[in-house]
């Protein structure tokens, strides 16, 4: 197959019309005579209801005003277990949690109205830590509080200890992260027990808004369409909260049969919506006195807030990446989510693994340390190569070469040079330099089984024009699924880019590709997209209409002719797992993921010994992430996940108080702006993968992962102090930096 | 909105047009121009004057729309995304953000549009720092501004007239 496409960077699908304004958020839209919606909130964190209190002043029979009682269907947005009501009822588990419904034309009165209802509550005692939580100071979910928890054993590690020659133990934390896309959630609905329930939203995963309105409203599948508007940014924010604001929208919408709109505001949004889980991981790592591990065992534990919608998962991949790309031959990951009375915490970009991993690359530069050896020299001996087992057992097949990838790194950021200097000219030094790196991977697509039971279809349709139709529910949310579907169509089919249409997400139009999420649209749907238009091009092929290598006139001319005297043409596929995978759900053994991007990130910081502040001055990300589709599209997938992770890495410090976030606005809660950002350099290694469309793997969550501890590690190099919790703020350097100096007098 | 306050007159211009609302003097110039106007390519992201999204050009200064209230349009110039491209034809900045891969979500893209254009309006060959600063009002989540820089420049470079930024 000729690559015209593949590998260039073509323009953006849809970019015309984001760069003049004309593309069309939920927001954007309006229907004749819609109401707005808002939602009543719980003020405290855990009790029952007592009572609903509707205040004075407020002319309240003009409202739609929706509670529990309500709903057709069953209360509940269920993601995995079915703990979480779409509105409380009698019992408030969050203080986030929606009880009652509000809609009304005017949106002004509107918020006079949610302000002037009462929820009253018997408060219940509430717990806000992980060690709460373990120590069941309160028992919220189950027994013991844990949502889940997983045991993966390789080896003997309990008799491995006596192999060691040091032992090193330490403790990390990681903060909770609020995704902060620009576009604030919402949604419209139209809702009637005679056509159903139809919703145009901010999205990443139609159908899983779609499965949740089934429930919720009690209707057979067809009679719930749900449409994804332009999607401004989501990170994970919308994979999981779209269905609670889509169920609340939808019941407004049936109760008062007009359309009803839901736009959060951002302080809404921040408090409301899910973040990512914070972490407490401790490490215990026994080394021989030449720098090779002998054992590790890891403990690792996630805040998975008042339900436990996703974090089962966003545990279980925290898990398998918790010992990195190192060889250990024993090793033990014990992990836990578990149960807090803050809203829960959900997807976000990295999903578990940027937490155990900067637990991790902080680890290995302490463990070098207590070995007396560089951080490189230590990681040399003993990263994983072609032919070795991770910790779940999976045999490395793909040749991995983690020595080239740090060579290279080392290479364009000029670390070791830059590593003398900074120890030559940083004592007596204000303002002192560091420079730090981590190692790591990232499993793409969905773990273990995962796919398989994703079972994704894309289809694809061509016109009687010749133009081919890509039919998916893998949606555009910045990553640019529309572009590098076109480039893989155009070019299976040997025609011109622009002769590829992305369909609108739409349930009612689109197959399940799977959820936008996992680091798997190129690399599982892109293949899917490939596979379809190769089987498009062979129905015309076999139908004596077209000859294999074939003009684009040609093509529209087949197209033409077959859909004129056969009727409509379509193409269909469906996702076949790579052959030899093997996944133990029981055990936690196995191909955990069919393939992983592998990455060695440098950060070089500045730290002001003044006012504690550390900003990074120079990035080198180098990663090999199979070939690349579209190196514009890519670089600006790493670009921006570095930069969100050097917002998790020193800004962005979620303040809670009870249970709620008390920081919930762009004001005081900081993210990285054109002026903190530093050159971020990208350099892409590819070797192919055999089972992604033209050998792509999988990159968007890759770049969380690495920057953080890179970035500790450097503030370490620079000062001197050992960060072990991030986000690493002025406060937080300023007592680790004060207690030294007090140390050392 | 109080009903002791009524809505009053506006006239201005928006995007070369004259244009005349009705709206409460102290509602947000933002709502004024997304549902009194239809003009919704101006985004809402904080409505707290910090991310930029609703950015738009008020009397050729940029300004932040959640934080304009409608009184202060009566009689401004007012330029919005919408008025960036000469129909189909784009701006410079336009189409550097799409060459260079300035846009991904797209939902701050209005806003960056309006502020590298008023950024190239005050420096038509901006340094590094320039650029920095003159975009530092406006967030992106998606790009980690890495493209956006590299399209200022890019646009930068193709205008040699430099009233033709915006337009």
């Amino acid at each position: 197959m000729e690559e015209k496409f593949f590998g260039n960077s073509v323009i953006r699908k849809e970019g015309r019309e984001k760069v003049t304004g004309r593309a069309r958020y939920v927001d954007d839209l309006a229907f004749p005579e819609m109401l707005h919606g808002a939602t009543v909130r719980s003020s405290i964190a855990r009790g029952r209801i007592r009572g609903i209190r509707f205040g004075d002043g407020i002319p309240w029979s003009e409202f739609t005003i929706v509670t529990a009682a309500d709903i057709p269907g069953k209360n509940e947005i269920a993601l995995i277990e079915h703990d979480q009501p779409c509105l409380a009822a009698e019992v408030i588990n969050h203080p986030e949690e929606a009880v009652v419904l509000l809609a009304h034309a005017d949106r002004y009165l509107l918020e006079a109205a949610r302000r002037a209802v009462q929820i009253d509550v018997e408060p219940l005692p509430a717990i806000f830590s992980i060690e709460d939580s373990i120590a069941k100071r309160a028992v919220i979910f189950g027994e013991d509080n844990v949502f889940k928890s997983y045991h993966v054993e390789k080896g003997d590690v309990d008799t491995a200890w006596a192999q060691a020659d040091i032992i090193v133990e330490r403790e990390y934390r990681t903060g909770a992260q609020e995704q902060l896309y620009i576009e604030n959630q919402g949604m419209i609905a139209a809702a009637n027990p005679a056509d159903g329930v139809t919703i145009w939203g901010s999205l990443q995963c139609p159908y899983y808004v779609h499965k949740a309105l089934v429930t919720l409203f009690g209707l057979p599948a067809e009679k719930i369409r749900v449409i994804q508007a332009e999607t401004g940014g989501d990170f994970g924010g919308k994979e999981e909260y779209p269905s609670m604001i889509a169920g609340h929208a939808a019941l407004l919408a049936w109760k008062s049969g007009k359309r009803v709109k839901i736009i959060y505001d951002r302080a809404e949004d921040m408090a409301a919506t899910t973040k990512r889980h914070p972490s407490r991981t401790r490490h215990r790592t026994g080394v021989t006195r030449d720098g090779k591990l002998v054992a590790m065992d890891i403990d690792f534990v996630i805040d998975g807030g008042a339900y436990a919608t996703l974090s089962s998962v966003v545990l279980s991949r925290g898990t398998i990446h918790a010992a990195g790309p190192y060889f250990c031959p024993n090793v033990r990951v014990q992990s836990r989510a578990v149960a807090t009375n803050a809203p829960p915490h959900g997807a976000f970009r990295g999903f578990g693994a940027p937490q155990s991993i900067f637990a991790l690359e902080r680890h290995m530069d302490q463990v070098a340390r207590a070995l007396n050896l560089t951080p490189e020299e230590f990681r040399r001996r003993n990263f994983i190569r072609k032919g070795q087992t991770t910790a779940t057992g999976q045999l490395i097949q793909e040749e991995v070469n983690f020595n080239a990838l740090l060579d290279r790194a080392f290479r364009e950021s000029g670390y070791h040079a830059k590593r003398e200097r900074f120890a030559r000219e940083n004592p007596g030094a204000t303002i002192k330099r560091g420079i730090g790196f981590s190692s790591f991977m990232h499993g793409a697509g969905f773990t273990g089984s995962g796919e398989v039971y994703l079972a994704s279809v894309v289809e694809l349709e061509a016109t009687r024009e010749g133009i081919v139709r890509i039919l998916a529910a893998s949606t555009e949310i910045g990553q640019g699924t529309n572009t590098i579907f076109s480039q893989i169509a155009a070019d299976a089919l040997g025609i011109g880019y622009d002769r590829i249409e992305i369909a609108q997400p739409d349930t009612g139009a689109v197959p399940n590709s799977g959820p936008t999420v996992a680091s798997r649209t190129a690399m599982v749907v892109g293949n899917l997209v490939e596979t379809a238009a190769l089987g498009l091009k062979r129905t015309l092929v076999d139908s004596g209409l077209l000859c294999d290598a074939c003009t684009e006139d040609e093509f529209v001319r087949a197209c033409r002719r077959y859909i004129e005297t056969r009727g409509p043409l379509r193409s269909r596929s469906q996702y076949e797992p790579p052959p030899g995978l093997l996944w133990d759900d029981a055990t936690y053994k196995g191909d955990a993921y069919g393939t992983y991007a592998w990455a060695v990130y440098v950060a070089e910081v500045a730290v002001d010994t003044v006012t504690f502040e550390a900003r990074v001055i120079d990035f080198v990300a180098v990663q090999e992430v199979g070939k690349v589709i579209h190196p514009v599209l890519a670089a600006g997938q790493i670009d921006g996940g570095v930069a969100q992770a050097i917002g998790m890495a020193l800004y962005e410090n979620v303040v809670w108080r009870e249970g709620r976030m008390a920081n919930g606005q762009m004001t005081n809660y900081i993210m990285p702006t054109a002026a903190d950002v530093p050159p971020i350099r990208v350099f892409f290694e590819e070797q192919p993968y055999p089972f992604g469309p033209h050998g792509a793997k999988g990159i968007g969550e890759l770049p969380m992962d690495g920057p953080a501890p890179a970035i500790v590690n450097a503030i370490e190099n620079a000062t001197g102090i050992c960060v072990r919790e991030i986000p690493a703020t002025p406060e937080v350097l300023m007592e680790a930096m004060t207690a030294k100096a007090g140390a050392l007098v | 909105m109080s009903e002791t306050v009524s809505r009053i007159s506006i006239a201005c211009r928006v995007n070369g047009e004259p244009r005349r609302v009705q709206a409460f003097p102290l509602e947000r110039l933002l709502d004024v121009l997304r549902e009194e106007m239809q003009l919704t390519g101006t985004k809402e992201g904080c409505g707290e004057g910090e991310c930029g999204a609703c950015a738009v050009l008020l009397n050729g200064a940029i300004v932040n729309s959640c934080l304009v209230p409608a009184i202060e349009a009566d009689g401004a110039d007012i330029r919005t995304i919408e008025g960036m491209a000469h129909g189909e034809q784009l701006n410079a900045v336009q189409e550097a953000f799409l060459e260079c891969g300035g846009a991904q979500c797209g939902i701050c893209t209005p806003g960056m549009v309006i502020a590298s254009v008023a950024l190239l309006e005050r420096h038509p060959h901006p340094t590094d720092a320039e650029i920095r600063e003159g975009l530092a009002g406006n967030l992106c989540r998606c790009t980690g501004y890495q493209k956006i820089f590299a399209a200022v420049v890019r646009a930068c470079e193709s205008i040699s007239d430099k009233k033709w930024v915006s337009r």
